[in-house]
């Protein structure tokens, strides 16, 4: 916890500060919308390796640490980045290979745990995956679960209802809890100590901002710490929670970020194909990734006239008309 | 298939049309990625306009005035009733009031005979010839909702006898399976795919043909399945009128983004 007034720092320093080697690490967003592409970006620039990873179905985020060979181990949802790619192709690739290992939750045990993480209990009851291979086949070898401490034994365990079928439930699903040590975050507003206000849909992101031990906020806009302090009950996570913030102007690009900017097609389209063949994917790093200082070069790159493109309305919030095919 | 028949349809807008007649007023429709939004958005301009749209990312209620590519696309968030989250989605599918009037739409990558799903890896789970996206929320809502819809494409290595990764229940291993294994009631109550909709038997629960595409014969469908079913029951589909084509065309999809 850190009550500092002002947390405001770049994005270089914050990676580097938190995000180690072999850290535990959750990204918020959801397929192709408000994922941290900036950090992600940047973390992977840092070269930054054998991350264990939390997703429910962050997409585009997931899909590039493990293109750049930051994650060794991944538990996760969905793998996907809707139309783009059904199934998130570099994810595929090294699930195929062999290369990352993989534990498979739902999105609803996803939530589940990083919610029991926030609320300081050991797990959570649903009666989502009874009967199914999410309850019956396991991902990490068991060996590696009794040896790990920052991974429980059990994948999930099955229980009889304790209050005898109150509620009509015979049995319940219960979903380990988890606690990052960082996750990050991109929101709409932010001010300088990190109360953050999200605009559209929050998904999980305030869920797995407060199961972190540390967390990081990159923001579209940041305010001064007197403006999120009016109309509070819009903001979803006080700065209690967070430890760094850092102002990054399309900092979810190319996914999207409601209100500022629709997802990049073009873009989208153009990974997808650089991402099913490995030499043309590290030329895709080394123009998009490595080829930036940061991601204002990025931005740049892509230029103002395909920024204007995906720009937002501002009665829908995301970029009508656009040419999505 | 005869190739005498004239269609001024697609296959998957005949899908699409057939999946949003099982949509009623009233029904809170919970769709998926891809095709399953778009028979949910027909339906809300077609057969049920007092239907309710909602997404797993915590959409609920979405004005849907283009088609969204991802069930977190922005365009799901304008002009809902609620923003929220995952939780305030599957607490909605789970709630004891509003959960019985969930109706799912559903795909994957296999199915068997009691409409259990794998959308996870086709091959071994610890080295899978094919990895794919995994569950999402789509455990979790075939685990909970009393109706789902599925669509498959008609192949025979996708109707299969044994799931490689069982990840969404249907009725698990027959009348008694969900209740057994805990799960509460519901299961899937159609399968439409490009060549017609399978149904659930009552008693049995099993897989059944329901109904046949105008060009396609029952035996043409049981030649694309690793299993067979009962096709006693089938009578031809009926193809969409002008008006549902119009409708779908004008008002869901005008890019052709999923109807191709």
């Amino acid at each position: 916890m850190n009550l500092q007034q002002d947390k405001v720092t770049d994005i270089k320093t914050a990676i580097r500060t938190h995000i180690k080697d072999g850290c535990h690490l959750s990204i918020g967003g959801f397929t192709i919308n408000r994922n941290p592409m900036a950090a992600v970006y940047e973390i992977i620039r840092s070269k930054i390796r054998n991350i264990h990873l939390y997703a429910h179905s962050n997409g585009q985020g997931v899909d590039e640490l493990i293109g750049g060979g930051c994650v060794s181990r991944l538990e996760i949802a969905y793998g996907g980045s809707g139309k783009f790619a059904p199934t998130c192709i570099r994810f595929r690739k090294a699930v195929q290979e062999n290369s990352i290992e993989v534990e498979d939750y739902t999105n609803y045990q996803m939530t589940l745990r990083f919610l029991a993480g926030a609320m300081g209990v050991p797990f959570l009851p649903t009666r989502s995956s009874l009967g199914t291979d999410i309850v019956n086949r396991w991902g990490f070898p068991k060996e590696m679960r009794q040896t790990e401490p920052d991974i429980p034994d059990e994948k999930l365990v099955i229980m009889e209802n304790p209050f005898q079928g109150w509620h009509d439930v015979g049995k319940v699903v219960l979903v380990p809890a988890i606690r990052p040590d960082v996750t990050i975050i991109h929101v709409q507003k932010a001010d300088r100590r990190g109360n953050c206000r999200i605009n559209g849909l929050a998904f999980a992101d305030v869920e797995q901002a407060k199961a972190a031990k540390h967390v990081i906020v990159t923001c579209e806009t940041l305010c001064d710490n007197e403006e999120l302090k009016t109309d509070s009950e819009q903001n979803q996570i006080p700065f209690i929670h967070v430890d760094a913030v850092v102002h990054i102007p399309k900092g979810a690009y190319p996914t999207a970020c409601y209100r500022h900017y629709d997802y990049d097609p073009k873009y989208l389209k153009n990974y997808a194909l650089k991402a099913r063949n490995d030499e043309e994917y590290v030329t895709y790093m080394e123009t998009f990734i490595h080829g930036c200082r940061d991601h204002a070069d990025l931005i740049a790159m892509i230029g103002s006239e395909q920024m204007a493109i995906i720009s937002a309305d501002s009665v829908t919030g995301y970029a009508k008309d656009l040419d999505r095919r | 298939m005869s190739d005498e028949l004239e269609m001024d349809y697609t296959l998957r807008e005949m899908m699409t049309i057939m999946a949003a007649r099982e949509i009623k007023n009233g029904d809170i429709v919970f769709c998926g990625t891809g095709i399953s939004m778009l028979a949910a958005m027909a339906a809300k301009n077609i057969n049920a306009p007092e239907s309710v749209i909602f997404f797993e990312t915590g959409a609920m209620d979405s004005k849907l005035e283009e088609i969204p590519l991802a069930v977190a696309d922005p365009r799901v968030m304008y002009h809902t009733s609620a923003n929220g989250g995952l939780l305030d989605s599957f607490a909605a599918m789970q709630n004891p009031v509003t959960g019985r009037r969930v109706i799912g739409i559903l795909g994957a990558a296999q199915i068997d005979m009691f409409g259990n799903l794998n959308s996870t890896v086709i091959g071994d789970y610890h080295s899978p010839e094919i990895r794919f996206s995994g569950s999402g929320g789509g455990c979790d809502v075939a685990s909970f909702v009393p109706r789902s819809i599925i669509f498959m494409q008609h192949e025979k290595r996708k109707f299969v006898n044994k799931l490689d990764y069982l990840t969404s229940p249907g009725y698990l291993d027959g009348p008694r399976g969900r209740e057994m294994a805990g799960l509460p009631q519901g299961g899937p109550v159609a399968v439409i795919t490009d060549m017609g909709v399978m149904g659930f038997d009552d008693e049995t629960k099993e897989m059944y043909l329901a109904g046949f595409y105008p060009g396609v014969s029952p035996q043409d469908i049981l030649a694309k399945m690793e299993f067979s079913v009962d096709i006693s029951r089938a009578g031809q589909a009926v193809p969409p009128t002008m008006e549902e084509l119009e409708l779908l065309r004008e008002r869901c999809d005008s890019q052709r983004l999923i109807l191709g």
